[in-house]
């Protein structure tokens, strides 16, 4: 049965909860049922940040997540806090520029990515998080890349759409990593 | 089929009212429910209505209760400290018998609290917050869809019987995006409102607003007619959701987003060959007794699970009125239960029912 349940977490400003809109937006461009939930409040402004995205074939009983099948780590907090959280055989993927433990766990699939450096190198450090989402979606097979596209086009603002195609770059370079 | 959109609770509730012909909306911003008012400033006065943010949530309810008058469909909205600060109004508005909708996204209390996701406002949504023998209708509901719906139905509601609705959602359900279906045009039902006070143009008797009889005899007949008007909403309006209840060990009870999460626990109690269901009332005034008559014959006993100390299953037990042992299980303060924390209960449960 098709059911992801995903969660994204690091500080506030690394574009945690865009992530996670754009997987729910791609979701229900394939006309599967999503959920996102945001963490809210003082955290959104430069403390940790999370988001809880489920995309399933199947309506989703609970939009609250307890455990995981797939967890992105933007910073280090996030991983002592989450890395419990995921399932036997799950997926954990780690900015590794600002991740600096290694998780204990030996029963998941880890991918480090450096993220943030990439993205500096890159030029625009903004996209840190699209190198994570491509692996994400390359491991998990949750939401197609050209859904996620039209997700950008979707919920980017217009004025905005010219960087569209650099970040699709950009995940294609997560996807291989 | 309208539109499909991936839209934040908070949101959807305010274009829901727009769609129900809202043009009025006062309030005063708190977290979790500030989206709301945010759609409402930029939406509002674009086609035609009135947003005002008040300079607390006193004066708020108070040109809510100014534009009920009128006739017109009004709304407010707040968390759970601001919908205190609102009870003298919404005793007053119920009193002089106005409809109006009312949203409580609510945090966890008691004083300022927190800011995360709580139900402990109840009580005071469904017994009265404010003085007086008055109720609100009051909807639960548990997805963005159904906060779509509801907010539609609470404006309908609100006409037919001249009566406050609240919509009661928890910061998970404002926060939360799920994908919601606009229909295309919204079927608003017209209501006579030959009671408001919109001016009479000396063509007719002027009509009197108010919740003042300070003759006892009087002012009893009034408490009569509401009584009379709750017994028939109690009628007409009893909603709930039975899910999973056919041969059920053991029925949940829960509203909003715990309901959710018990549908999770559900699943996972099949998993390991443990029946559970849920009754999820969606009015929460009028109890949803009929749905409960309906399966009080299957389970050894219901589990009321809430986000406060345990509020609903009060109801819950004058409800089920000794058939069944009735249990509670619950989080306080911003903390949402978890999968485990029900599964612990329903084994305890199932131990001492054996």
């Amino acid at each position: 049965m098709f059911l992801n349940e995903i969660i994204i977490a690091g500080f506030g400003g690394q574009g945690i909860l865009s992530a996670g809109r754009l997987l729910a937006y791609a979701g229900m461009l394939e006309d599967k049922e999503v959920s996102f939930l945001p963490s809210y409040g003082p955290e959104m402004r430069g403390g940790t940040a999370n988001c809880m995205v489920v995309i399933s074939e199947q309506a989703i009983a609970s939009p609250v997540l307890n455990s995981c099948s797939a967890l992105i780590v933007m910073n280090n907090p996030s991983l002592e806090k989450f890395e419990n959280w995921v399932k036997p055989g799950g997926v954990i993927i780690t900015d590794s520029s600002m991740v600096h433990t290694k998780t204990k766990r030996t029963d998941i699939k880890v991918f480090e990515i450096p993220a943030t450096q990439l993205a500096n190198e890159f030029g625009n450090k903004t996209y840190s998080n699209i190198y994570l989402l491509g692996k994400l979606i390359n491991e998990t097979g949750c939401v197609k890349p050209e859904n996620f596209e039209k997700a950008l086009y979707g919920i980017l603002s217009k004025k905005r759409h010219y960087m569209i195609p650099e970040e699709m770059e950009v995940l294609k370079v997560g996807m291989n990593y | 089929m309208g539109q499909k959109l991936l839209m934040k609770g908070n949101e959807v509730i305010a274009e829901a009212a727009i769609r129900a012909g809202c043009r009025h909306y006062f309030g005063y911003p708190i977290t979790p429910q500030t989206e709301l008012m945010h759609y409402m400033a930029k939406k509002l006065p674009k086609i035609g209505g009135v947003f005002m943010q008040a300079e607390s949530e006193v004066a708020a309810i108070n040109m809510v209760y100014g534009a009920a008058s009128t006739g017109k469909r009004v709304m407010t909205s707040s968390s759970s400290p601001g919908i205190s600060l609102k009870q003298e109004g919404i005793s007053y508005i119920s009193g002089a018998q106005l409809p109006a909708v009312i949203v409580n996204i609510m945090r966890g209390g008691p004083g300022l609290g927190g800011i995360q996701p709580s139900q402990s406002d109840y009580f005071q949504a469904t017994k009265g917050g404010g003085h007086g023998d008055y109720h609100m209708v009051v909807l639960a509901p548990a997805s963005v869809q159904e906060l779509y719906d509801m907010t539609v139905e609470a404006f309908n509601i609100a006409d037919r019987y001249r009566i406050m609705t609240m919509i009661l959602g928890d910061g998970v359900l404002g926060q939360m995006m799920e994908v919601v279906n606009f229909r295309d045009e919204e079927k608003n039902e017209t209501f006579n409102k030959s009671w408001a006070a919109n001016g009479h143009e000396n063509k007719r008797e002027h009509n009197m607003i108010t919740s003042i009889h300070l003759d006892p005899a009087v002012l009893e007949q009034w408490n009569i007619g509401f009584q009379n008007k709750y017994k028939l909403i109690s009628e007409n309006e009893q909603r709930y959701e039975l899910y999973n209840c056919e041969d059920a060990e053991i029925i949940l009870v829960a509203y909003g987003s715990v309901a959710r999460i018990c549908k999770g626990v559900i699943k996972e109690a099949a998993e390991q060959g443990i029946k559970l269901g849920l009754i999820r009332p969606i009015t929460l005034f009028p109890f949803p007794v009929k749905g409960f008559e309906k399966v009080m014959d299957i389970p050894k006993a219901f589990l009321t699970v809430e986000m406060s100390a345990g509020q609903m299953v009060e109801d819950v037990r004058l409800t089920v009125n000794g058939r069944k042992p009735v249990y509670f299980t619950g989080r306080m303060g911003g903390m949402i239960p978890t999968v485990n924390n029900i599964m612990t209960k329903v084994m305890e449960i199932k131990e001492n029912n054996k």
